[in-house]
């Protein structure tokens, strides 16, 4: 498995915004492809998760193009971001807008890292969160060289709480999630793409990391 | 916590950066990329590109430019202009815009705004507002096809109610610029933006009558609003991108820097 040629694929999720985590990508000099070929997703070093719009259309469209089971029993380093960290966890509040609109059950997600998305509770500032806005990492490897108060952009509504999976908090009007983690899969609720040079940090670190630099747990699983 | 931005805006005309006063006598001020680039560099937090021809010839704006402004910068962009379907939203968010703004079509199909949040989700549909005093009514009013002055017409909406509508609708942000002020430094309408302020639940830019860094100071102290755009006085380097956030953070406005 040390022989294998280091690759990076980004999912295409049929979503909008991936031509910019792409680009974001090659401005640090990194070799990444877009792509939703199921092979190539297993054998890649890592794979990036992006999405923009609604979980429920994000959702549906990982499952039309049978990604579902492919993206859950990934070992490798998986980056979530936006909504691709939002569709790591057990489900979504988010309805979206082909859904039932009085349908009170959530949109289920991919239930990788153990936690709920559900509105942000802005406390009557303006949504969604939009801007630049600070994060304190914890000692995670992806924030490595990522000082508390490093500002990062920020455009959502609906997060995820701060939990033991938390690797990074924001707030704004309540704390939430900047960003989680458990094993092999992280998620950003930021956009690393569009975070000037603290987001390129960002990913050059995710991009140091392999199967082996990971948890003591997943190196096992690796061996 | 949430820094407020500074939003330079590039107003495009036959693909170069231009500047009018009050809408018009454009002259051009520079290459869209390496302008926004530069900007970039400089600590601008966001930028805006308005093709100010669009809507008023019927056409819609040059792709070609914004992958390349998507390749080149690692801070969100809108692109405005002439954007009235589905599908040229598509377009223009594919090759890159993190946000895209709309303004005539609007007020010409209102339930764009609808048809765009249901596709894309409003967190990227910016709304663009050209708002006058008139002062025979002494109320705000609403100016459609401002890009064009031969085209540029009186509409049926008081700025008040469109700002709720458009926010029924489901925009996710509101672009306000003031005309009367646009282009002559004069400040911006603290009054207009307060009052606005007070109805919009969604992130609110300021636009027009920047001149100095204490109006910068002003519209955020004063009016509340989330950002405040601004072209000329960053293009004509009146005004450098980085002493203002170092100017309004010293003065207590979160910043960026």
């Amino acid at each position: 498995m040390s022989n294998d040629k280091d690759s990076t694929i980004i999912i295409d999720t049929g979503c909008a915004n991936l031509s910019s985590v792409r680009y974001a990508f090659e401005r640090i000099g990194a070799d990444v492809q877009i792509s939703d070929d199921l092979t190539k997703i297993n054998a890649a070093t890592r794979v990036i998760l992006p999405g923009v719009g609604s979980a429920q259309a994000a959702m549906a469209s990982l499952n039309d193009k049978a990604l579902l089971d492919t993206i859950k029993s990934l070992t490798q380093p998986v980056l979530g971001v936006c909504l691709g960290m939002q569709m790591m966890t057990n489900s979504s509040t988010e309805r979206g807008n082909f859904a039932v609109k009085n349908s009170t059950d959530g949109c289920r997600c991919l239930g990788l890292i153990d936690t709920e998305i559900s509105d942000l509770d802005s406390h009557g500032l303006p949504l969604p969160h939009m801007g630049w806005n600070q994060i304190t990492p914890t000692a995670h490897p992806l924030f490595a060289g990522i000082a508390a108060g490093s500002y990062v952009y920020f455009v959502h509504s609906y997060r995820a709480p701060i939990s033991q999976y938390t690797i990074a908090q924001s707030e704004y009007g309540e704390a939430f999630s900047a960003a989680i983690a458990k094993d092999n899969f992280m998620g950003v609720q930021f956009h690393p793409e569009k975070s000037a040079a603290i987001g390129a940090q960002i990913l050059k670190n995710f991009m140091k990391m392999t199967r082996d630099s990971l948890s003591p747990q997943t190196a096992e699983v690796a061996q | 916590m949430l820094a407020k931005r500074i939003v330079p805006c590039l107003d495009v005309r036959e693909g170069k950066v231009v500047k009018g006063v009050q809408f018009r006598n454009h002259e051009i001020v520079g290459d869209i990329v390496p302008l926004a680039a530069r900007y970039a560099l400089e600590g601008a937090d966001e930028l805006v590109f308005y093709d100010i021809t669009a809507s008023a010839h019927d056409r819609v704006v040059d792709k070609s430019w914004v992958s390349r402004v998507a390749e080149q910068i690692d801070i969100p962009f809108c692109v405005a202009g002439g954007i009235k379907t589905i599908a040229q939203a598509r377009e223009k968010l594919a090759f890159g815009a993190d946000k895209i703004s709309i303004n005539s079509p609007a007020l010409s199909d209102p339930s764009l705004i609808d048809r765009l949040q249901d596709e894309f989700g409003r967190q990227c549909i910016v709304i663009g507002i050209d708002s006058y005093y008139d002062a025979d009514s002494d109320c705000y009013k609403v100016k459609q096809f401002t890009g064009d002055e031969a085209a540029t017409k009186d509409t049926q909406w008081y700025t008040q109610d469109w700002v709720e509508e458009v926010q029924k609708r489901g925009c996710g942000e509101i672009v306000l610029n003031v005309m009367n002020q646009d282009g002559v430094r004069q400040g911006y309408d603290i009054k207009q933006l307060s009052m606005i302020r007070a109805i919009c639940d969604v992130p609110l830019i300021a636009s027009g009558g920047a001149g100095t860094m204490a109006h910068f100071k002003a519209v955020f102290e004063e009016a509340k609003v989330d950002a405040a755009l601004a072209a000329s006085v960053f293009h004509k380097g009146i005004i450098d991108i980085q002493a203002l956030k170092r100017y309004l953070q010293d003065n207590g406005i979160q910043m960026r820097l």
